[in-house]
């Protein structure tokens, strides 16, 4: 591979702290081997490529931490290829794919299997994360040693929370000699039972079953207490309510070390939006209340909440055209998250550089994978978009092999234009 | 009723009647003052007219149900309307049809009207958004059963001439109830003060949003009322552990003379049926001719229904 030279543009790159215009130089590897001002615009080499980015936004690619790919199992929900087309469109170019499949990924020959596909169907870096329990059934633990060899990062039940202590606890005194990454979705089965959407005045009025923020909370507190005596690499996956913040705040006060994540979904939509029984908006945590939102798009700002993921959740149409209560859960994201995060930075209520930061660094450190920021030596997975392009959701041009949507005809500002992944062009917006 | 019937002309936008939050004050006036006229013809000898004749008018219930189906069927065969019963609880959704599916079904059919009961709330609105004819809500879930509330407002406004004004209180099992917040929603627009009173655990989350006093205490709760509307308490409730037990329940919050005497001393009771005599009503006062309207319930329960095929009906 020719060395490229992207010039021209204004570079954002939280771990660093730069936000400049420049350029950025990948090597032969697909690596980076410098970005900033000091990448200039003349006196490139002859035989480089130079692809001028027109004073577009240039940013590390998107680690999304929780994406579900329907293989094995679900292919008529997504396959690899299909999310492969969808994250490159919305600039994503790693995540980290759920193990709720069927079968589930809870050993080594599966993963063998993942990662075969994901390399020759997709062009983006495919993190499987494998189940903390056999069957994620929440009893026996998988083998952590022998998937972690297999190159295995992170280890999660998915949709189901450990629900027992004892197992919970032991889960975590293994993963604290290993410093293996446990990432917990953080809701009591038995309060949460049935539940439809957040309890409140809306379930109320819909006469839908709630699930009440304390089956959350509950959960992120037992936890943490864990923690404390088994100290081991901890990520709450998604959270959705402004009381699990306050918890999160003041453990971190504490000094307690640990990360905790948000649904972008959380961020930009509350239970209003749930209207009349619309079932795309049916999501695990569910959407909470306008000062729920408000919460978290806070905690985005001031740190306590490390993470924005997508929970990007493909559901065929068949299983969203049902009642609410029969309706299957989750919605698509990956093509909207950046966008969506745009509107946060739009309308004024988060940082530029946070925002990027809780979509590329961020994760990336917390994954201990070489991705997320402009660092000599790091793989050249890059993001190019227009900060201010407008554009309206239309849930048949996106790409995802699923149409569930939550944001159909929504108004955002800002479009991926080209997405690299190790040095190489594998996305561009005609 | 004097508001009522200076009104001309009220026009029904919506196609279905999904729920008592979907119709206005004058639309609401509209279908009493026509259930009025039902309640006459229903007493007489010849109960058969032809307003709905040529139409095909099908009860889709997904839910055991006595009185409502019967009430609503009929309604229909009073109005001339073909009519088809279908029990759904054990049939096509047995065999994993989903509810569209069976719509579709039945749309083939080119029915006019179709009444719905629905276990999930909800189930109504999707029926509405997939077929050709109007649709009724004869309960769904824990959301909406607007033909029982209309019912109740019908037999108050003959017993009491008007809703406006009157203290009512709903007690019971108000979190799992249907009846009642179509209730809290009609007797709030007619004008009445309305409590709920229940256990706390058969308290909605935010139940006052809906504008209600809630209590816990039905000595505090039945204060001054001129209603009172007992729920039917689910006895698998006992096992959910919303109770302790049903002696315990009816100790507190079961309706008795004793506890009947902190109403008003002309206070009306009303129950939606069935009734589980013991549990939540003393069985003499359920028959107390002068207090109880619950047989007058079930008599306007026809009425309201032939009002409500006949506004909807015509529309398609």
């Amino acid at each position: 591979m020719k060395e490229k030279y992207l010039i021209n543009a204004r570079l954002i790159d939280p771990k660093n702290n730069m936000d400049e215009f420049g350029g950025l130089i990948v090597d032969s590897k697909g690596q980076i081997k410098a970005a900033g001002k000091k990448v200039a615009n003349g006196n490139l080499p002859s035989g480089a490529e130079k692809i001028d980015l027109k004073k577009q936004v240039l940013i590390p690619g998107i680690v999304d931490m929780r994406v579900f790919v329907g293989e094995p199992g679900y292919e008529y929900k997504e396959n690899f290829r299909t999310l492969s087309d969808a994250a490159l469109s919305g600039g994503v170019t790693s995540v980290v794919s759920m193990p709720n499949t069927s079968p589930v990924i809870d050993n080594v020959s599966m993963v063998d299997f993942l990662k075969r596909r994901g390399r020759d169907k997709s062009k983006i870096n495919i993190f499987p994360a494998a189940t903390l329990t056999k069957n994620a059934e929440g009893k026996q633990m998988t083998e952590f040693g022998l998937l972690k060899r297999k190159g295995i990062i992170a280890f999660t039940d998915g949709t189901k929370t450990i629900q027992d202590p004892e197992v919970m606890s032991r889960i975590m005194n293994l993963a604290s000699q290993s410093q293996t990454l446990i990432m917990q979705h953080a809701e009591d089965n038995i309060l949460s039972k049935n539940g439809l959407i957040n309890e409140g005045e809306i379930s109320t009025r819909l006469g839908l079953k709630g699930i009440p923020f304390l089956a959350e909370k509950i959960i992120v507190e037992r936890d943490l207490s864990f923690l404390e005596e088994y100290y081991c690499r901890y990520h709450i996956s998604q959270i959705s309510s402004a009381k699990t913040i306050s918890v999160i705040k003041k453990a971190k006060k504490d000094g307690k070390i640990f990360t905790a994540g948000v649904s972008i979904n959380n961020l930009s939509l509350n239970e209003n939006d749930i209207g009349d029984f619309k079932t795309f908006l049916k999501l695990s945590p569910p959407l909470r209340t306008e000062n729920d939102r408000l919460a978290l798009v806070e905690s985005v700002n001031d740190g306590t909440v490390d993470v924005i993921v997508s929970d990007h959740k493909p559901q065929d149409e068949e299983s969203k055209r049902l009642t609410f209560a029969q309706a299957a859960t989750g919605a698509t994201g990956v093509e909207t998250l950046l966008p969506l995060c745009l509107e946060l930075f739009h309308n004024k209520s988060v940082k530029l550089k946070k925002l990027i930061a809780s979509i590329t660094s961020n994760p990336a450190k917390i994954l201990g994978i070489n991705k997320g920021s402009f660092d000599k030596g790091s793989d050249a997975d890059l993001c190019v978009f227009d900060i201010n392009k407008a554009w309206v959701v239309d849930k048949n041009k996106l790409k995802s092999k699923s149409k569930n949507t939550p944001v159909e005809n929504r108004k955002l500002q800002g479009q991926v234009l080209k997405t690299f992944v190790k040095g190489e062009l594998s996305y561009e917006r005609v | 009723m004097a508001v009522i019937k200076k009104l001309k002309a009220v026009k029904f936008i919506q196609n279905h009647l999904l729920g008592i939050q979907d119709i206005s004050f004058s639309q609401v006036a509209e279908i009493l003052k026509q259930a009025k006229t039902f309640i006459t013809l229903n007493k007489s000898s010849s109960k058969k007219m032809d307003i709905l004749r040529g139409k095909t008018q099908i009860n889709l219930f997904f839910e055991p149900s006595t009185r409502t189906q019967s009430s609503f069927e009929l309604a229909g065969k009073r109005l001339g309307a073909d009519v088809m019963s279908m029990n759904i609880v054990n049939s096509a959704i047995k065999k994993g049809e989903t509810l569209i599916d069976t719509a579709m079904t039945l749309n083939a059919m080119h029915p006019d009207i179709i009444v719905i009961r629905h276990p999930d709330s909800g189930a109504p609105n999707l029926l509405s958004q997939k077929v050709n004819c109007a649709v009724i809500n004869a309960g769904d879930g824990r959301r909406e059963h607007p033909t029982q509330a209309l019912l109740d407002a019908l037999t108050i406004i003959n017993r009491r001439g008007k809703v406006e004004g009157l203290k009512i209180a709903i007690c019971g099992d108000i979190l799992h109830s249907r009846v009642a917040r179509s209730n809290i929603y009609l007797m709030n627009m007619l004008g009445a003060e309305v409590n709920v009173v229940a256990p706390k655990t058969l308290l909605p989350h935010s139940i006052e949003r809906l504008g209600v006093k809630a209590f816990t205490d039905m000595k505090k709760g039945l204060d001054g009322c001129d209603i009172v509307m007992m729920l039917r308490l689910q006895n698998e409730r006992m096992h959910g552990s919303f109770l302790a037990s049903a002696r315990e329940y009816y100790e507190f919050f079961g309706l008795t003379p004793d506890k009947l005497k902190l109403a008003k001393k002309n206070a009306l009771i009303m129950h939606p049926g069935p009734m589980n005599r013991g549990v939540e009503i003393d069985t003499n006062l359920a028959d107390d001719i002068n207090r109880s309207v619950i047989r007058e319930q079930v008599e306007f329960g026809v009425a309201i229904r032939m009002a409500c095929l006949k506004i909807f009906c015509k529309k398609t």
